[in-house]
């Protein structure tokens, strides 16, 4: 059997459901529709009344997850698009990510971003928004890159009794495939070497991941061993296995999807910086998608956000520094 | 003197009546007196940040706290001392939050009205008061999934959070879901300067009800009586019918947004105006033409109060500040997961 990324978020939502009668998920389109993706697939028939269909009202649906939080249920909240949570903002970060420091109150909700770009989506159903949320304190930021990472990071955020934003990326939805869901994982907050190199330490997370991976067997033609480390999670961010990389490589490259002005990749290079600059052989380096809307046409597209080619060619050009 | 609603209606004054209608006043009176405190406090330059007082809209607030039952869930607005008094809050909790005492519920790390027990059912505010609808919605959407039934929710907004989209979103929500909400609107004229003209272009707020498919109920919000009968009424019907009830109460504002704030832009009119009247006084007056209450027990009642008070700002004041050297400084729950610092 066989398994895409999609599946697995569907079969952690369905196990969530299963072990745990708090659980519930509410969202638009998310009942008997299955969701826009269809994430939550049957799932409305298999936990009737767990499965609900919200109005479209981001804002309402997380304030109503944060009142569920509070009565003790775990919910999960399915935005359609990363870039309709943004309707949802205050509520996220201003309701659920302070009530546990104001109160002493844990706020266990789960919200899943269907985020990131893929090819004709255009500038509203494309964007990148783990930095925003990374920004805010009070909030766990999930990035899972692989079909694993999926399945049992959702279950780990559910079970968790913070606010979690748990970025999932459409691009990966269908055509990452795994053989079997995971028995055991790494924890939440731990980074993963996606590859082992001692060129170049190139850090990243979710469908960047696989465009670095793809670079790193490109330059591996051309003698270069580089070092792929997937984040995982942005917030929490591992700093001690991306300094540790660094110490083996001494060169960084920070890719990510997001727009270039701060964000991942830059708290990145900061923290290298600040930790481990005596490390670095050579000024650490970012790349990132261009600092436009996300256009629609797939020339453009594929011109605006970090591909396997400019990867390399970023990678290239620090390697012979 | 005006006339009060309950007053042109047959008398069957049961005992738990008067109690009841005397109990709500009281908590009227502490809220002012405590108010009144306050605001002292405020222009001596004890207390940072602002001071917000509930001038004007005891009665209403009282009327509401008093019909909610340990239990039910109470988001108040910044106007809600009398009906966080009367829904179990301590003059303490709210004496400490103002003057940051790290042993307050908000153990100074929120303050003035920004105070609340979750656990309790008292929702303490974010400063978006629109958004706590949809909060006290999620608390009764899960008891209803966890089969609890009988309890109500309660969330206070002004006429100006109408104005904003988490009202919209929250009570649609709730009308969807069929959730036994009460939305109180204190429709006071003014959300901070700006007049209700400047805010809505319909006659009156309560014909937002009819577009959400939600059950409404007016009241002159200065008229004490008045205010018992309705908001007993909609917190009893949202109890039984388990469908959110909105409640629009018009009243004035009798003070500033908030005490720095001289609020020279309210229109004398409106201050001579029906509306204008002190709900306190019509309350007071009320009670003794009744006979439910005279003046020496009044008098008593006021004594009773100030030394509440004062032993709850004596303490709270002998308290110490926080310590930022023993704050923890970590906003999630998952220890192990904090970042830390840097």
């Amino acid at each position: 059997m066989s398994l895409t990324y999609l599946e697995a978020i569907r079969e952690a939502q369905a196990r969530a459901l299963r072990d745990d009668p708090r659980v519930f998920i509410y969202g638009q389109d998310v009942g008997s529709f299955g969701g826009a993706f269809k994430a939550t697939k049957n799932l409305a028939f298999e936990f009737p009344g767990r499965v609900l269909d919200s109005p479209i009202s981001e804002d309402a649906m997380v304030g109503m997850a944060v009142g569920a939080a509070i009565e003790g249920l775990r919910p999960i909240i399915e935005m359609q698009f990363a870039d309709f949570s943004l309707v949802g903002f205050n509520q996220i970060v201003n309701q659920a990510g302070t009530l546990f420091w104001r109160t002493n109150v844990p706020c266990p909700i789960t919200v899943r971003l269907p985020f990131g770009g893929t090819s004709g989506s255009g500038p509203f159903h494309s964007q990148c928004v783990e930095a925003i949320y990374a920004h805010y304190p009070g909030l766990i930021v999930l990035t899972p890159a692989t079909v694993e990472d999926a399945y049992s990071m959702l279950l780990e955020a559910v079970a968790m009794d913070d606010p979690v934003i748990f970025c999932e990326h459409k691009f990966l939805y269908y055509h990452l495939k795994a053989e079997k869901l995971p028995d055991e994982a790494l924890p939440i907050g731990k980074a993963r070497i996606a590859r082992e190199g001692r060129d170049l330490t190139i850090v990243t997370y979710s469908a960047m991941v696989h465009e670095a991976l793809e670079a790193a067997k490109e330059l591996s033609a051309e003698g270069w061993e580089i070092e792929v480390v997937d984040l995982r999670s942005v917030k929490p961010l591992d700093t001690d296995t991306v300094v540790a990389s660094v110490a083996r490589t001494g060169k960084l490259l920070c890719v990510g999807e997001a727009w270039p002005w701060g964000g991942v990749t830059a708290e990145v290079v900061a923290r290298v910086t600040a930790e481990g600059f005596g490390l670095l052989d050579a000024p650490p380096q970012r790349l990132n998608a261009k600092d436009t809307p996300v256009p629609y046409h797939p020339t453009l597209w594929a011109a605006h956000r970090p591909t396997a080619r400019s990867v390399a060619a970023a990678a290239r050009n620090l390697l012979r520094q | 003197m005006l006339q009060t609603a309950l007053e042109t209606e047959p008398s069957q004054v049961t005992k738990s009546e008067r109690d009841i209608h005397v109990s709500a006043f009281r908590f009227m009176l502490l809220a002012r007196m405590l108010d009144d405190k306050l605001a002292a406090l405020y222009r001596a330059g004890k207390i940072h940040g602002g001071v917000f007082l509930g001038r004007g809209q005891e009665a209403l607030s009282a009327a509401l706290g008093i019909s909610l039952r340990k239990g039910d869930v109470f988001a108040p607005l910044i106007r809600d001392a009398a009906g966080r008094l009367a829904f179990g809050e301590t003059v303490l909790d709210s004496v400490r939050t103002y003057f940051g005492s790290p042993y307050g519920p908000m153990r100074a790390r929120d303050g003035n009205v920004h105070r609340g027990r979750p656990e309790e059912g008292m929702l303490p505010m974010i400063s978006y008061l629109g958004a706590m609808i949809s909060v006290v919605n999620g608390i009764l959407f899960a008891r209803r999934f966890q089969k609890k039934f009988g309890t109500v929710g309660a969330a206070c907004i002004g006429d100006g959070a109408t104005s904003t989209g988490s009202f919209h979103e929250a009570l649609n929500q709730a009308a969807v879901e069929k959730l036994p909400l009460v939305l109180v609107i204190a429709d006071n004229q003014y959300a901070y300067s700006t007049p209700t003209s400047r805010q809505f272009a319909c006659e009156s707020l309560a014909h937002k009800a009819a577009g959400y498919g939600v059950a409404v109920h007016t009241v002159d919000g200065t008229d004490f009586p008045a205010c018992m009968k309705i908001l007993g009424q909609a917190v009893a019907r949202a109890r039984n019918d388990g469908a959110p009830q909105l409640v629009v109460a018009n009243l004035l504002r009798l003070c500033g947004h908030g005490e720095h704030d001289p609020s020279d832009y309210v229109d004398s009119n409106l201050k001579n105006s029906p509306l204008g009247r002190d709900c306190l006084k019509v309350a007071e007056e009320f009670l003794l033409r009744k006979k439910w209450l005279d003046a020496s027990q009044l008098a008593a009642m006021q004594d009773e109060i100030v030394h509440e008070i004062e032993s709850a700002v004596a303490q709270a004041q002998r308290e110490p500040a926080p310590d930022p050297f023993a704050e923890e400084w970590r906003a999630i729950s998952t220890e192990k997961l904090s970042e830390g610092n840097f």
